[in-house]
């Protein structure tokens, strides 16, 4: 192929079978998009760190491998590259968080996902933005760099994920790793137009994802399509002795689910619409995409009925008394003990190590960390514990028990994935409380652990893309592929191709291999 | 400042001791309690680490099943309620040795609870001590502090924290306030932690070598008038560890609290701590009940279910207890209290019983470990176990004697080089040609020749006054060097006065 334009427009699975049939190596997949990413990472932003080096030694190996006929029991998407959010843990790869209070730090071991993706040979193209320790919904909460929509460059594109978002989109990279927290890789996903997953809580190991909130956070892929999507979960998922809230289960038959919803026939599925995830608050133009996507989903045979989660209003508020209360408890190591930044009190100040632990953690925090650190210890302080933390807990269950009702009655659950299409810049920075607004459909599946996946589902008035969000039964994240796999597929054939086609990529112009 | 102390015995009068122990026991697993570093006492500072033990971002806890056979254990030995659900919660407070920031301990839902431990004290006096809890944890490291004086943070200009002991599984032990000790409470927590100790080694869980920290104890003390039902406000001396320094802890603050309060003073809630060169406490921390830990439940971890079979399985696992087992040694060595009391407090039971596995008689065992033994530790100023001795030695040393090859003198020659590190009892009676001479014809001319010396002496034993015999044998001895058989030699000196 000559055209890099080309290649990179491929979707990974594409990429993988030209990989296979020796169309194309691995090395030239992660040259194809080192240029791209020069050509893109000036208006783009995505990145935080390039590792060119790595993932061309990377390439190699697997390209070698190829050579010598020793793939056959890799995964679908061996060779194909992969960009990392800067949450997860890369061995001799500068990790941050995208705050100023790990500047510097290499890590001296993988995260479990990345050993897998190594093990898989995929190539890791570099390290993304996101919003400081994965805390916002604009990733304009980077210490480092504000990462643009590529859409509309005076737009964010959602967060905290929203480097591999970007990524994905601007074609910097076919796949990419995000966490999801309250909608972090969904949210993104809906904004810039791509497919973003969330697992169920255990199904793929947590160990080397830096730890915002806990019984919160999930690793999940980014890609183009669901099925690279099926392929890439296929991948990291699964059972992990380093990780005590890993489920031990084996990965469920994904990519077999989004390839027979290729097939675009839903006959006795049954769709729950969640009525509480609708109405004020979601903008016109992500409503009506979405009402488009309930009718085609009801063309391919699906029943669509309305569901109701009477609790679902309560959840953005549990959200925040339990996400700050752990993320308050899981940022206290950063205190410049043992690594990153360290910053010593003035000489007028005594220099004690507690002392030096304020001075770094007031430097090295954001304001909104800074803000979720003192929410999380006031919510979980004496005396004010059981009237927030206990409470919230409450909703929590009743969360749970909200969506266990709604599976007695449907396979599979949507809703629009965000209120809004992407924001400008600066627009909601001064508000927290509308910015957190932006995850009132993503979070009650975290709160609940259940898998839920974002596609877009077209454009909306202002040209901006849309998401909409299906949500499935715990462990059974292949439900969620095949209808998404289906209308995924319709989607393409009323808006003629992937809605990609109408964006504009004046940084692909003029790449050649 | 030198504190104003009331008379132990006037104080014990006026007032009633409250006390409760907090008991650290540091389990001796090959790995931390959530993470597979190494542990290994005395490593180079910052060598048994893992990304988890250093709270590397992105680690995460993964809980030691040993560590948890380990507190069933011990539960089961203390009398607790296994719990069939526990949990882990974080504490969250700042300070340097911590690599999270937070301590993963249980707090709500321990393992282990009510339970209670029979001590015997020094006249076989039993007393119960209810245990409120016996909950699993994990340390934290060890901060040096370097230029101030002996090793306290004030004044250091330094400091220096070693994360290797940082994640090793503790348990703590909890008592429930203790009441109706009276003024024997000293003489009971020392009770009490020597029992803890000896339960942990029986159970093979910890070194509990106090002086090594494997084992420290915070001693909570409140005194109130005799008669009040009312607790008062008590003080906790932190990390005491010593047995010696838990008795002395309690006397000392029994002592402070009585001269305060009787005049008129108030006690302050603080946190105080043992020292060794004052041989008093010294008050630290004001601790208030504000202080905020924020405890929640761990959200890395999940519960810990223990099921009735897993009881039961390590049931059949436990070895016989330190009581139990002192009971039965009795018996079998058929020794009166008092004997096996010296025989417990000289900490040589185990010695004994290796002792007399290895073929030497309890009396002979015993005569050894509480005689020369015990004079050798103590001249040396180490524990028996530390001499260069073993239970084996000594068997066959009385073996020697048994068999008539020694004498008494040339046994306790024997010991000594054995002591002295030169070999096996076989090895240095060939090395020395010890040997007891029992030939006639030597000892008849040694006979001869004493008789010669001392003929006032032979006349009183003619006469039939037996009492200067000693004077005869011991010019034998001399003459052999020691290796005469006292008895043939007697029997020799009897054939010539017939």
């Amino acid at each position: 192929m000559s055209e890099v334009q080309e290649i990179v427009k491929l979707s990974a699975a594409q990429m993988a079978a030209k990989i296979r049939s020796k169309e194309i190596s691995s090395r030239e997949l992660v040259e194809a998009h080192m240029q791209v990413i020069e050509s893109a990472e000036p208006t783009i932003k995505a990145f935080l760190k390039v590792s060119a080096d790595e993932a061309l030694a990377q390439a190699d190996a697997f390209d070698q491998k190829l050579s010598r006929g020793e793939t056959q029991d890799l995964p679908e998407l061996a060779g194909v590259p992969i960009a990392i959010k800067d949450m997860i843990v890369t061995k001799g790869i500068e990790t941050t968080a995208a705050s100023k209070i790990l500047e510097g730090w290499i890590p001296p071991y993988d995260a479990t996902v990345i050993e897998k993706l190594k093990a898989a040979g995929m190539p890791l193209l570099g390290k993304t933005n996101l919003d400081e320790f994965a805390q916002g919904s604009s990733t304009e909460h980077s210490a480092y760099q504000t990462t643009h929509n590529p859409w509309n460059t005076d737009c964010v594109p959602g967060g905290s994920g929203g480097g591999s978002a970007s990524a994905v989109a601007a074609f910097e990279a076919p796949l990419a790793l995000g966490t999801d927290t309250g909608g972090s890789i969904r949210q993104p996903g809906a904004l810039t137009g791509t497919v973003g997953v969330k697992p169920t809580y255990g199904a793929v190991s947590r160990f080397g994802a830096i730890a915002m909130a806990s019984s919160l956070d999930q690793i999940g892929p980014v890609s183009r399509t669901v099925l690279d999507s099926a392929l890439l979960q296929e991948v990291i998922g699964g059972n992990d002795r380093r990780d005590s809230t890993s489920i031990p289960m084996p990965v469920p038959a994904l990519a077999q689910a989004a390839r027979e919803g290729m097939k675009r026939d839903l006959k006795g599925l049954k769709v729950g619409l969640v009525k509480e995830l609708s109405g004020e608050g979601f903008q016109p133009g992500v409503e009506a995409r979405f009402n488009e996507s309930v009718k085609l989903l009801e063309a391919m045979g699906a029943e669509v009925v309305e569901v109701s989660c009477p609790h679902f209003p309560y959840a953005l508020g549990a959200y925040y008394i339990i996400m700050p209360s752990e993320v308050s408890s899981n940022l206290a190591r950063y205190d410049g003990m043992r690594y990153g930044l360290r910053v010593m009190p003035p000489a007028d100040v005594p220099q004690t190590a507690a002392n030096m632990m304020s001075y770094t953690r007031e430097a090295g925090f954001g304001d909104e960390v800074k803000r979720r650190i003192i929410l999380g210890t006031y919510a979980l302080s004496a005396g004010y514990y059981d009237a927030w933390y206990g409470s919230a807990q409450k909703v929590r269950t009743l969360i749970i028990e909200d969506f266990n009702k709604a599976f007695e009655q449907v396979d599979v659950l949507i809703s629009p994935t965000s209120p809004t299409t992407a924001f400008h810049f600066g627009e909601k920075m001064d508000d927290p409380v509308a910015m957190y607004m932006n995850d009132v459909a993503t979070i009650p599946a975290n709160l609940a652990g259940v898998p839920a996946m974002s596609i877009p589902s077209g454009l909306s008035d202002d040209g901006m893309p849309t998401g909409i969000q299906f949500i499935a039964p715990q462990k059974h994240d292949e439900v969620l592929y095949k209808p998404a796999a289906a209308l995924e597929a319709a989607l393409e054939e009323s808006w003629n191709g992937p809605i990609w086609q109408s964006m504009n990529t004046p940084w692909l112009d003029g790449l050649h291999k | 400042m030198v504190e104003k102390l009331m008379k132990y015995a006037d104080a014990v009068k006026q007032y009633e001791p409250v006390f409760g122990l907090e008991t650290h026991v540091e389990l001796s697993t090959n790995t931390k309690l959530f993470c597979p570093a190494h542990i290994e006492f005395g490593g180079d500072p910052n060598t048994q680490l893992t990304p988890v033990s250093l709270g590397l971002p992105g680690s995460l806890p993964v809980l030691n099943e040993a560590a948890v056979d380990y507190a069933i254990k011990l539960g089961l030995a203390l009398h607790c309620e296994i719990a069939e659900w526990s949990q882990f919660a974080r504490k969250n407070y700042f300070y340097p040795d911590m690599p999270r920031d937070y301590q993963i301990s249980q707090y709500d839902k321990p393992t282990n609870g009510n339970g209670y431990l029979d001590v015997e004290l020094e006249d076989g006096t039993v007393f119960r001590v209810d245990i409120e809890r016996a909950h699993i944890e994990d340390d934290a490291g060890k901060n040096t502090h370097i230029g101030g004086a002996d090793g306290r943070i004030e004044g250091a200009d330094h400091s220096l924290v070693d994360y290797n002991r940082a994640g090793v599984p503790l348990i703590e032990i909890v008592t429930k306030p203790i009441t109706n000790a009276g003024d024997r409470a000293p003489e009971i927590a020392g009770a009490y932690m020597r029992a803890i100790r000896d339960i942990v080694r029986a159970l093979n869980i910890s070194h509990a070598r106090m002086e090594q920290g494997n084992m420290r104890a915070d001693v909570n003390v409140s005194l109130r008038p005799k008669g009040s039902t009312e607790l008062g406000t008590r003080s906790e001396t932190k990390n005491v560890n010593s047995f010696r320094a838990i008795e002395k802890t309690m006397q000392y603050e029994i002592r402070r609290q009585a001269a305060i309060l009787s005049a008129g003073g108030e006690i302050l809630q603080e946190t105080r701590h043992w020292d060794e060169s004052t041989q008093s406490t010294a008050g630290g921390r004001v601790k208030s009940d504000a202080d905020d830990y924020r405890y929640f439940p761990d959200p890395d971890l999940v519960m810990l279910h223990i099921t009735q079979d897993h009881i039961e399985r390590l049931k059949a696992q436990m070895p016989e207890m330190p009581r139990e087992r002192k009971n039965r040694l009795q018996q079998e060595w058929q020794f009166n209290d008092l004997e096996m009391r010296d025989i417990i407090n000289a900490d040589a039971l185990d010695l004994i019983e290796d002792t007399v596995k290895a073929g030497a008689t309890a009396a002979g065992a015993k005569k050894w470990w509480l005689g020369e033994l015990s004079r050798a530790a103590n001249n040396q100023e180490i524990t028996l176990e530390e001499l260069r001795v073993t239970p084996t030695d000594v068997a066959q040393v009385e073996k020697l004697i048994s068999d008539g090859a020694l004498n008494d003198k040339l046994a306790k020659q024997t010991m000594n080089f054995v002591l002295e590190g030169e070999g096996t009892p076989e090895e240095i009676v060939e090395k020395h040609g010890f040997k007891v001479v029992s030939d006639d014809s030597a000892l008849l001319q040694a006979v001869d020749e004493a008789f010669a010396q001392n003929p006032d002496v032979v006349e009183k034993l003619k006469s039939g006054n037996m009492k200067p015999m000693g004077v005869i044998i011991g010019a034998v001895m001399k003459a052999t060097r020691g290796q005469a058989d006292a008895k043939a030699v007697t029997k020799i000196v009897m054939d010539k006065l017939k």
